[in-house]
């Protein structure tokens, strides 16, 4: 999902005395009762930085996530689109907001998170690294990108660390939302003129697969998965959502009449579930690899963003000491 | 506008001119969204085009009906050329670096709040209404971009001389707000709009207050008759709308 890299990080060294073993125990028997873990407690160093990797990865990705959608809001053909998609890309960038918070209850900084990211040792969902090349690409991301978004994010809900968990609460609802507008604009585009359906098709046929890696990696080369799931960080496996999530899915497409861009793709009677074709996983690793069609536009955008803005911020700063009567914010009138 | 035109006519204009002005400077500042300095920014300056967006979408869709040729706001917002438009020059003027925003923000959000403060009272009692709503908004805008500019003018050297220099730049476009042409004396006249002289006091008072907090010195007044208003635009606008109106003019007559 937005935090798919994790998969592929080697696990931490296991403590080695045996107090820290009770301890570990005690962690994990409240991991276990469900309790939440919040920022004061006590915490396996493994745990701590296995969530801020995923809590920060997360929140990149919604920074970037802002970029391929704000590509199209100076275009957007009705005013009733714009005000939408204004408000849903603001949306993901409140999430950023909130998850760069979350991060720094687990002692990290958002200046420090930034900083990896614009530096590319940060990853962030492969899934923007993709181009809007049409309006109905804004339509097959709220559909797909933010449906499997919550494929992932509603057992994030339930994750054991208290901050993330509730950051999650409020992030799922608007996702939930962003979805269904998504969906609505496909459908709008479906019941148009054939242009508009061939819009739709082009968007839909573009976005499927990667829509699909947005899973991560199968679960057999998911080698993180196991101890995040016994820390319920994680609670399902990358390919069981990915099901999930097709399952969900095709019939949606079939609704729309779109035709999925898989030859392959059948129901299969004996499982209940829809069958792909392979994934293309050596894309999957290019585009996380930095060799996307959009990686570099991404970064340089944000970069571009922070060089430029550094003179605003220490200007806010330098006021902010000149005038501390005056902070957090200055105002007239 | 002309002295011949109907009252009806007249009266659409005027509103023209305030729908206009919403929709091109909330387009700018939507370009800012996923570009600015701080994430946080990015937030503001989109809620700020949201309210200026629901501002115009009211606006154009009382034109159109005072029009009475069942042109709704899409139709108006994406069917008009760059001289049918009658937004004030200043919001179109491209953004700049932040300070050229921020610059710009100021001089129109002090604008827009003094006029639909005098607005809450007109004989339109929908305008009044749409008003009644608008101007609680530009109060947060002002209170954001005023802010804004008192950190920049009174921050570093460098924020001060970009301040300044987009003030000099920006300056000669506010003629059109502080000198009122025949149609904004005969809506004052008939009770629609504001009187302009107290419109522009107020916003020459704000003005001063804000850019003396800044510490940036108010430039003399530059004489620049050509106003967005009646429709003389700057090189700026047909370029914003021709991104703003790309795809219903090559999909017409369909729905989004």
């Amino acid at each position: 999902m937005y935090t798919q890299a994790l998969d592929a990080q080697p696990g931490a060294a296991g403590a080695d005395d045996a107090e820290q073993q009770a301890r570990l125990a005690r962690f994990q028997e409240r991991i276990d009762r469900d309790e939440k873990i919040e920022p004061t407690d006590w915490m396996p160093e493994q745990y701590r930085h296995m969530l801020i990797r995923q809590i920060a990865q997360h929140a990149h990705s919604e920074i970037v996530g802002m970029l391929p959608e704000g590509n199209w809001i100076t275009r957007a053909p009705s005013l009733r689109r714009k005000v939408v998609l204004i408000a849903k890309v603001q949306d993901e960038g409140g999430h950023g907001l909130y998850l760069y918070s979350a991060a720094e209850t687990l002692g990290v900084t958002r200046a420090a998170l930034i900083e990896q990211l614009l530096a590319g040792q940060a990853r962030y969902s492969s899934i923007f690294n993709y181009p809007t090349l049409t309006w109905a690409d804004i339509g097959a991301i709220g559909w797909l990108v933010d449906g499997a978004a919550i494929m992932n994010q509603i057992p994030l809900c339930r994750c054991s660390y208290g901050p993330y968990a509730r950051a999650m609460v409020r992030i799922c609802k608007e996702e939930s939302f962003h979805q269904r507008q998504g969906y609505e604009l496909m459908l709008t585009l479906a019941r148009g003129s054939a242009a508009q359906r061939a819009m739709a098709q082009d968007a839909f046929a573009r976005w499927w697969r990667p829509a699909l890696m947005m899973f991560g990696p199968s679960d057999a080369h998911s080698v993180h998965t196991a101890q995040s799931m016994r820390w319920k960080i994680k609670r399902f496996s990358n390919d069981e959502l990915r099901q999930k999530f097709i399952d969900a899915t095709v019939p949606q497409a079939h609704f729309l009449g779109l035709s999925i861009p898989d030859p392959e793709l059948r129901w299969d009677a004996a499982s209940q579930h829809f069958q792909t074709g392979p994934i293309d996983w050596g894309e999957f690793e290019a585009v996380l690899r930095g060799d996307g069609p959009c990686n570099r536009e991404r970064l340089a955008a944000r970069r571009e963003a922070h060089e430029a803005g550094a003179w605003v911020r220490a200007a806010a700063v330098a006021y902010a000491e000149k005038h501390p009567e005056h902070a957090p914010a200055a105002s007239v009138g | 506008m002309n002295g011949a035109c109907t009252a009806a006519e007249a009266h659409c204009e005027y509103v023209l001119r305030l729908a206009d002005t919403s929709l091109v400077a909330g387009q700018r500042l939507a370009e800012w969204l996923g570009h600015g300095p701080t994430l946080e920014e990015d937030l503001a300056l989109a809620n700020i085009a949201l309210d200026l967006f629901g501002q115009a979408r009211l606006l154009l869709t009382l034109a159109g009906r005072i029009e009475g040729c069942a042109r709704d706001e899409d139709a108006l917002a994406f069917g008009r050329d760059a001289a049918e438009f009658r937004n004030v020059a200043l919001a179109e003027q491209p953004n700049g670096d932040f300070a050229q925003t921020i610059v710009r923000q100021v001089m129109l959000d002090a604008w827009q709040l003094e006029t639909y403060s005098s607005l809450v009272a007109s004989a339109d009692t929908e305008l009044a209404a749409i008003a009644q709503k608008a101007v609680k908004e530009c109060r947060y805008h002002w209170r954001y971009s005023s802010g804004w500019l008192v950190r920049l003018g009174d921050g570093t050297g460098e924020s001060h001389r970009r301040a300044s220099a987009a003030l000099q730049a920006l300056w000669r476009f506010t003629d059109e707000l502080r000198v009122a042409d025949e149609l904004d004396a005969r809506m004052a006249a008939c009770g629609i709009g504001p009187e302009p002289a107290v419109v522009n006091a107020r916003w020459q008072e704000r003005l001063a207050g804000v850019l003396e907090a800044a510490r940036l010195t108010v430039p003399a007044h530059q004489h620049y008759p050509w106003h967005g208003k009646r429709g003389v635009h700057t090189e700026a606008l047909t370029h914003l709308l021709a991104t703003l109106q790309y795809l219903p003019r090559l999909y017409p007559g369909v729905s989004w």
